[in-house]
């Protein structure tokens, strides 16, 4: 056949470095490129010389449509960057937004924010560590890990009205309290994951074929680590304790107990043991912010920032005005710029906001995390083996949506 | 600790044509585009910025010059950042790669490259990452409009 596909990329190389390697493609319509990354691999037999990785599959403009939607607006769109763990997103792009107004949250909606990004991170983390063990073929593993998940999706669902993208996070506040009985609910939810996570530590941790495949692969240095601008669980992996939750305490981390897991060589297996062992330190920081929970408030009381109570709006002309006023004009955020990070679950997510004093953002620039992986990602794939891209793939996590935007 | 430092590097890279301030937490410097790569450099060696965030621009059309490039950096030893600018002009919109000192910069010059049409001196490999080959256009230019559609790429027999 003499048909030539369109390609929408040009691949770094064309040609091999010796006769015998063979250049071949890999993704996006692969189901283990999770559809949306594109490797274009040099191989010498079995063995991968050289990646060139794509992405960009998933480009949505979100950071031009930013532009054209008020700062309160772009709540919905930050959902659906990783959106794994949407809260984390909508808390982080909340506080750079606090930042540029000199907001100041209420203790409560500290705390619930610290509960819900932990309880996001868990949620992130099993997706991650399940969709891995099932590119292996541990179905099991994946059956209990995505239970789990699909308990706490639910969960949230009872707090905020969806699934996934929550859009829950308001700017200087949250969009509404917890309803009743949902800490009991957590508590059980916590319990039943420990059981189940449990028994995965049981299926995979001294598992032969687990350890084969993961132990060694995909192995990435503390320098390169760096160099490449890795953050979050493969920094770790690593073996350098660097965690912006300890480093610069944000939200109520501060006043927490928990210890910063590490790994020993950065390979696979320490990218998979890292995030399991970060699940129990959420666990553990979701039980102490359950005890200390505090009353009150959860938005300040600013009609320049906040939308007015929904009661206020049906029986008082200055709350309905200020209302109005608010979804169409949008809060007038005072102009300058900042750069706001959060330690996402998958590391540094950074907002950079530009405001002029309009309702309408400047510049919203994100500095994703899985963006910057993407960019490492051939460090982690070169010299191994062909089946090894698989499970290193698996094990960095790159999320589409916030990778492409 | 880290406001400590920062008044350090604040009193060490004071020079001719530099503004330096204090930013919400964070350095701000604003150099000129050939001095970049200067103020980086021993901010890497002498001040432990090893970690490179991103690189990103800022459209003004109103103003002269037109763009703003911004480099944000952070230390894993003192937990520090900060925030390099400069401007460059629409005709010439060209500043250093910043690849021999970090590894991430290579992406991350890509993205801006594509989305803003600024160049960098010395990274040789500029192809689009999130958009594609034969893309026409900065889309992150205030000039580009949103609704604009492109040409289709042809369909290669």
């Amino acid at each position: 056949m003499d048909l030539k596909l369109p390609n929408p990329i040009r691949p770094a190389f064309t040609a091999t470095g010796r006769d015998d390697h063979v250049i071949v493609n890999i993704g996006p319509s692969h189901p283990a490129t999770h559809g949306t990354v594109q490797i274009i691999a040099e191989l010498d037999g079995e063995k991968v010389i050289r990646t060139d990785v794509h992405c960009g599959f998933l480009h949505r403009g979100f950071e031009k449509e930013c532009e054209a939607h008020t700062w309160h607006n772009l709540i919905p769109f930050v959902d659906r960057l990783n959106y794994c763990s949407a809260l984390i997103n909508n808390f982080a792009y909340c506080a750079a937004v606090e930042e540029l107004a000199g907001i100041e949250i209420t203790p409560r909606c500290r705390h619930l924010r610290t509960l819900l990004s932990e309880y996001s991170r868990i949620a992130d983390h099993l997706t991650c560590v399940a969709a891995a063990l099932m590119e292996l073929g541990a179905m099991t593993a994946f059956l209990y890990l995505v239970m789990i998940r699909d308990y706490i999706y639910e969960h949230i669902a009872n707090l905020t009205g969806a699934r996934v993208t929550y859009t829950y996070g308001r700017i200087g506040g949250l969009a509404r309290d917890l309803p009743d009985g949902w800490l009991t609910r957590l508590s059980e939810i916590l319990d039943q994951f420990e059981t189940f996570v449990g028994r995965v530590h049981g299926l995979v941790d001294r598992n032969r074929i687990f350890i084969d495949r993961m132990r060694d692969v995909g192995v990435i240095t503390p320098a390169d680590a760096i160099s490449w601008g890795c953050t979050g669980p493969i920094l770790r992996s690593t073996g350098l304790a660097r965690d912006l939750r300890k480093d610069t305490p944000y939200l109520a981390y501060a006043d927490l107990d928990f210890e910063v897991p590490v790994g020993i060589k950065g390979d696979n297996y320490d990218r998979y043991y890292v995030r399991m062992r970060e699940m129990d330190e959420s666990v553990h920081m979701i039980r102490q912010l359950v005890e200390t929970l505090p009353d009150g408030p959860v938005s300040i009381v600013d009609h320049r920032y906040v939308l007015p109570e929904k009661d206020l709006v049906y029986t008082e002309i200055e709350s309905l005005i200020s209302h109005f006023k608010f979804v169409i004009d949008g809060p007038r955020i005072p102009a300058g710029e900042v750069y706001t990070a959060h330690e996402a679950a998958n590391g540094e997510l950074g907002f950079y906001l530009v405001s002029t004093g309009q309702g309408v953002p400047w510049k919203v620039h994100v500095r994703s995390p899985s963006y910057v992986h993407l960019g490492a990602t051939h460090r982690m794939l070169d010299g191994y083996q062909l089946a090894d891209i698989v499970p290193t793939f698996g094990s960095v996590n790159m999320i589409g949506g916030e990778c492409d935007r | 600790m880290a406001a400590e430092t920062l008044e350090q590097v604040a009193g060490a890279l004071a020079a001719e044509g530099r503004e330096i301030a204090l930013s919400h937490g964070m350095l701000a410097i604003v150099t000129a585009p050939a001095d970049v790569g200067v103020v980086v450099r021993r901010l890497q060696s002498d001040f432990a910025f090893d970690l490179f965030l991103d690189v990103t621009a800022v459209d003004w059309p109103a103003q002269e010059p037109r763009f703003e490039v911004v480099w944000h950096f952070y230390s894993t030893r003192h937990f520090s950042r900060v925030r390099v600018k400069t401007r460059v002009p629409e005709s010439d919109p060209v500043v250093d790669t910043l690849i021999p000192l970090y590894g991430s910069a290579a992406v991350m010059e890509r993205e801006c490259h594509e989305m803003y049409g600024i160049r960098f001196r010395g990274n040789a490999d500029l192809r689009p990452m999130l958009l594609y080959e034969g893309f026409v256009g900065h889309p992150l230019r205030k000039d580009y409009v949103k609704e604009h559609e492109q040409p289709l790429v042809p369909y290669l027999k």
